[in-house]
Parts: structure tokens; C-alpha cells; sequence
């Protein structure tokens, strides 16, 4: 299963840079080379914004899989956006227990 | 003293009939204003005829938020005011920015947000059409989108901020739950305190009121106190500015026939061209005779007249007439007359003050007539009634139009009504008819009361009602109390009582 992932922010500010990074950490870490992200600046091109209703900034939208589903915020909260992206929380590796 | 004031805001005409009167002017420019209102209140009618009368009168674009409404069901809910949004929107003069909740849509919150998404939506429309007027209705919508309200508020006024910037005048619209208390919910206005209205709809006499207050402009004057508005299919909003009304009238000097000779003698040599007479008495005394003499006395002097009529039908208005040798449908023909029956209870009272006042802006007559105006009162509350009567009587006047009211007393003899104490002030002439009880027979008595700025007769005099009209004769003498009710006679015998009951007449016959 493929991620098309779309995600709004605003300008360079604090929120969206954040938003930005802990998305691209995820994405690396639970989708591998499933996934493809566009990163679209509101101001640059509110229509799109406009079309999609959007209303915060940062939002991020799941287009694939279906349905379409909105997680807005800068994505700190990474379990929210684990489940929010439905992908299965991969297993947490620790040194010390070995892998469950 | 030196005038220390600083100057005002300048202001933004909205075009909303009566709108700008009540508020010195318009909205203070450039800034945003709160209209809160429970729901069905008018926000929306008002918010967008804000918009419309823009576009329309001063060539200035709008932008409509819609937080609640689909833009869809906006569009076909204007509709009916025939207001064509979608034409707006496509000769690029109006945006819209659907803000509402997709309902199957869930929001999962996943850390710090703001709505500069929104911001710039809006900002991309305002720009788009070039626009000097924005609407945000109702932002009570965006509290359950998101989980922080505290979020929400500083959100919208930072938004209300960048409109700021942008120099466009914005109406906030905010739901309030309750007619009376605290302004809106989710303390909004704190935060677009700047000018605050509140539009009220109550219950009042099983008929439904609305009214609108402005609560505070800041840095602005404005007009004090509730004003009846209405809300019809052709103007949108109208704002009755009671109160505000100047009474700037010029006095004419100018005289006009009652359409009774010996009346207008009476009063010093007929009722001033600009004034308002009302003819009060009992049922049967003849006061609808006497609005068809001053219609006739019109329409032979070749002067437009207009009558309303709140309790009979055109039929009987006609048919009355035509007893008294008047010919009201040839009249009609000849565009001398309108007749307009309309009973009070098909519609509120700021209703009828809009229509009847529509009405004489179309036809432009020199004479108005009610006949009853009491009937008005039936179906309202004295406030509405008080109102009603200023708002129609002030813009009469400025027409330097002559009005003739009616007002029918309760009691048969003596008396009087709460029409009388209620409108006794704002008339001009009140002409009182009234029975009299004397020596076991009922007749019938006429007194001029008052007349504003001449001498007038003061004593009573009886008249007497047939075929040919009505014919007033000399005045009663040696009986008193008549307008109480309660004739005392102050005769020594039964011969004096004949010989001194009636004097000799001043001009009619004996």
C-alpha cells in the first residue's frame, strides 16, 4: 500500500518547519519508499488550499489510501499521527529487551 | 469651551435602509464589527445585504465566510430575496470562502496549530475581487472544529487583525443562545470588541419583533437603544430609525379644506398642509364621514389621496361613498385616488409602517387617510403602536403631506382611548366626536381639542349626520360635562332650558 500524502503549511514559521521534519521522520521510519509527500506553502497557493477547505496550518492531508483524512497540527504527537495515518506502530527497539 | 473631542472614525455607509442613521453614519471603516443574535434573528439577511449594498451603491466587492451554511444552500436561500449570488461570483465582484465542517470529515489533532490556512484563504479573496467589505457568518461554528476554544479565539483575532490590515470592513456574525444576557458565546466579543450589535427577534402580542441595538462603536457615536428592523422579500432589512428621526419638518403655513366648510372655520380657516388631524369618537359618530369629505375635498381640488383602510373592505369604502355622493372607483380611474385595505393582522406592525410607507412613495399623494388607526393598535404592543404612529407620521410630514387619522373610542359617550393618550402628542389637530345625552335624546357633539399654531373654536358644537353629509350647527350652551359624559344642565326652568339650549349660529342655519 502506496502513501500520497499532502502537506499544508504556512511560510517558514516555527509549526510548519516542525511539522516538516517530524513528518519526514515518520515517513522514513514506518513507509520506507511508500510514500511521496508534497509540501504546499498557503500563501504561495491558497486555491489549492481553498479547494481542499483547508482551514490550519500545519495540516496534512492522507490522500491514498482512501478515504481522505485530515491530521492537523505540527505532528509532534507521533502516535495520533501513526493512527491517524492507520499505519501499524512498527515495533519499538530497545537494546536492552531485544526485539518483541 | 473648546471643542476637545477627537475626530471620529470615518465611517463606511452600508446602505441598509435606516441602517446608517441609527448609526451616525455607518460602520466605522476599516474595522470589524460583532452582530450577535440568536438564531433566526436576521444575522445573515443583515450581514449579506451589507455585502449586497456595496456592490450595488458604491461599487464596492464583497467576501462572504460561511462557517455554517454550505456556500450551496446560501446561494438558494438568498434566492428568495433575489439576490443572484452566483452571477456576483462569476463577474468576479463577490467571493465566497466555504469555512464550514465537512460533516463525515474527523479532524485528528496532532500538536500546535494556527488558521492561517483560513487567513490566507480569505486574504487570496480579498484580493481577488478587489474587496472593501468582508462577512464571517457565524464564526460560533469553528469553537466545536477544533478541541482548544482558547485556540480558536486568538485565532480570530488575528484574523480580524489582518483584515484590518487589508483596510476592509468586516461583520463578524456570533449566535447567542438567549435573547437577553450576555452578548455571544464563547466569549468572542472580548476579543472583537472594538463595535458590538445585537439583533433581537421576541415574541411580543403573539407577533414577532425584531429590533436591533448597537452596543458600543469604539471611537464613534452612535444612536442608543433598540430599533425595529423587518425583513421582506424586496428590500432585505429595513431599520425603522424612530427616534433618530429628525423632526426637521418645515411648518407650511398653507391651509386645506377638511372637506366641512363650517370645520375649517372652525379651526381658523382650514388645517395646515403639512399637518396631522386625528378625528377620535365613539362607533357610529361619523368619523369615516369624515375621512370621505377630506377625500373629497382632494380629489375636487384635483389633489392625489391615499386611504388606508384597517376594518373595512374596499366594497364598503366604496359603497359608503357613493351614499355620500363621493365616487371613489372613478376617482381611482382618474389616478386621484388609492385605496388600500389591509388588516392589521395579516402582518406586524414595522411591516405596515414599510409597506404603507412604500406605498406613499409610489403614488406621492397630497393627502393621507387612516381610517382606523386604532385598529393598529388591536394587534400590538403601545411601544410598537408609539412607534408605528412616529415612524408614519414623521415621514408624512416630510412629505408635506396632510394626514387625517381616525381613532375609534370605546365608550359611547365621553371617554378616552389609549390611541388618544398615546398619539395626542404627535397630532396636530385633534378633533373630538362625541354623544351627547340631552333631555332623554342622543346627539351628537363636535369640539376642536387642540390645534397646533392657531386659534381655534373652543366651543362644542352639535352636528348632525344625513344624506347630504355632515352639517354642524351652533354650540350647546347651559350644559357642561358633555366630553366627560356626564352632562350637567345649568337651568333654572324648563322654559329657560328651551329658550337658551341653542344660540343664534355664527354662519350656518338655525
Amino acid at each position: 500500500m502506496s502513501y500520497r500524502l499532502r502537506l499544508y503549511v504556512t511560510g517558514r514559521t516555527a509549526h510548519s518547519q516542525r511539522a516538516i521534519r517530524n513528518l519526514q521522520e515518520i515517513c522514513e521510519n514506518e513507509l520506507r519508499d511508500r510514500y511521496q509527500i508534497e509540501v504546499i506553502d498557503v500563501l504561495e497557493n491558497p486555491r489549492l488550499a481553498e479547494n481542499e477547505k483547508i482551514m490550519a496550518t500545519p495540516t496534512l492531508v492522507r490522500r491514498l489510501p482512501e478515504p481522505v483524512r485530515k491530521i492537523i497540527g505540527d505532528l509532534s504527537d507521533r502516535e495520533k499521527v501513526l493512527l491517524g495515518l492507520d499505519i501499524v506502530p512498527a515495533p519499538i527497539h530497545d537494546p536492552e529487551r531485544g526485539v518483541e | 469651551m473648546v471643542d476637545t473631542q477627537p475626530p471620529e472614525l470615518p465611517r463606511l455607509a452600508t446602505g441598509i435602509p435606516g441602517f446608517d442613521e441609527i448609526a451616525n453614519g455607518g460602520l466605522p471603516r476599516g474595522r470589524s464589527s460583532l452582530i450577535a443574535g440568536t438564531a433566526g434573528s436576521g444575522k445573515t439577511v443583515l450581514a449579506m445585504q451589507f455585502l449586497l449594498a456595496g456592490m450595488r451603491w458604491y461599487e464596492q466587492n464583497g467576501v462572504f465566510v460561511t462557517f455554517e451554511e454550505t456556500p450551496d444552500d446560501l446561494m438558494l436561500n438568498v434566492a428568495s430575496f433575489g439576490w443572484d449570488l452566483e452571477q456576483l461570483v462569476k463577474d468576479n465582484r463577490l467571493a465566497v470562502v466555504d469555512a464550514t465542517a465537512d460533516p463525515g470529515e474527523e479532524l485528528w489533532q496532532t500538536g500546535a496549530f494556527d488558521l492561517s490556512a483560513l487567513m490566507a484563504r480569505i486574504e487570496a479573496a480579498v484580493r481577488s475581487v478587489g474587496a472593501r467589505r468582508v462577512i464571517l457568518d457565524a464564526v460560533g461554528a469553528l469553537f466545536p472544529q477544533f478541541t482548544d476554544a482558547n485556540v480558536v479565539r486568538r485565532e480570530l483575532h488575528r484574523i480580524l487583525a489582518g483584515l484590518r490590515r487589508l483596510d476592509v470592513t468586516t461583520i463578524v456574525n456570533m449566535e447567542r443562545t438567549d435573547e437577553e444576557g450576555g452578548v455571544g458565546r464563547f466569549g468572542v466579543e472580548e476579543f472583537v470588541a472594538d463595535n458590538v450589535l445585537v439583533v433581537r427577534n421576541r415574541l411580543e402580542n403573539e407577533k414577532r419583533r425584531r429590533t436591533i441595538e448597537i452596543l458600543k462603536f469604539r471611537g464613534a457615536t452612535h444612536q442608543k437603544g433598540e430599533y425595529p428592523f423587518t425583513i421582506d422579500a424586496a428590500e432585505g432589512v429595513t431599520v425603522i430609525p424612530l427616534s433618530a428621526t429628525e423632526l426637521h419638518q418645515k411648518s407650511s403655513a398653507v391651509r386645506v379644506s377638511s372637506g366641512v366648510a363650517e370645520l375649517d372655520r372652525m379651526c381658523g380657516g382650514g388645517m395646515y398642509r403639512d399637518s396631522i388631524i386625528l378625528v377620535s369618537g365613539a362607533t357610529g359618530t361619523g368619523k369615516t364621514l369624515m375621512v370621505t369629505e377630506y377625500v373629497k375635498a382632494a380629489i375636487n381640488a384635483g389633489e392625489r389621496v391615499i386611504l388606508f383602510g384597517a376594518e373595512e373592505s374596499r366594497e364598503q369604502l366604496t359603497r359608503n361613498a357613493i351614499a355620500w355622493g363621493v365616487d371613489f372607483e372613478q376617482a381611482e380611474k382618474d389616478g386621484l385616488l388609492r385605496i388600500i385595505c389591509r388588516y392589521p393582522e395579516v402582518m406586524g406592525l414595522e411591516d405596515h409602517l414599510i409597506q404603507m410607507k412604500r406605498d406613499i412613495q409610489a403614488f406621492k399623494p397630497h393627502r393621507v387617510a387612516i381610517d382606523s388607526m386604532s385598529a393598529y393598535e388591536r394587534v400590538s404592543t403601545p411601544k410598537s403602536f408609539r412607534e408605528f404612529v412616529i415612524g408614519l407620521t414623521s415621514y408624512i410630514k416630510l412629505l408635506e403631506t396632510t394626514g387625517l387619522f381616525t381613532n375609534t373610542t370605546s365608550m359611547l359617550v365621553g371617554g378616552e382611548s389609549i390611541t388618544e393618550t398615546h398619539i395626542s402628542t404627535i397630532t396636530d389637530t385633534i378633533i373630538l366626536l362625541r354623544y351627547v345625552e340631552l333631555a332623554g335624546e342622543m346627539r351628537r357633539g363636535l369640539a376642536v381639542l387642540k390645534m397646533r399654531g392657531t386659534w381655534h373654536e373652543k366651543e362644542i358644537r352639535e352636528y348632525m349626520i344625513d344624506g347630504n353629509g355632515m352639517h354642524i350647527k351652533s354650540a350647546f350652551r347651559g350644559v357642561s360635562g358633555i366630553l366627560s359624559g356626564m352632562p350637567t344642565y345649568s337651568f333654572s326652568s324648563e322654559a329657560e332650558r328651551l329658550e337658551r339650549l341653542f344660540d343664534r349660529p355664527r354662519g350656518g342655519e338655525p
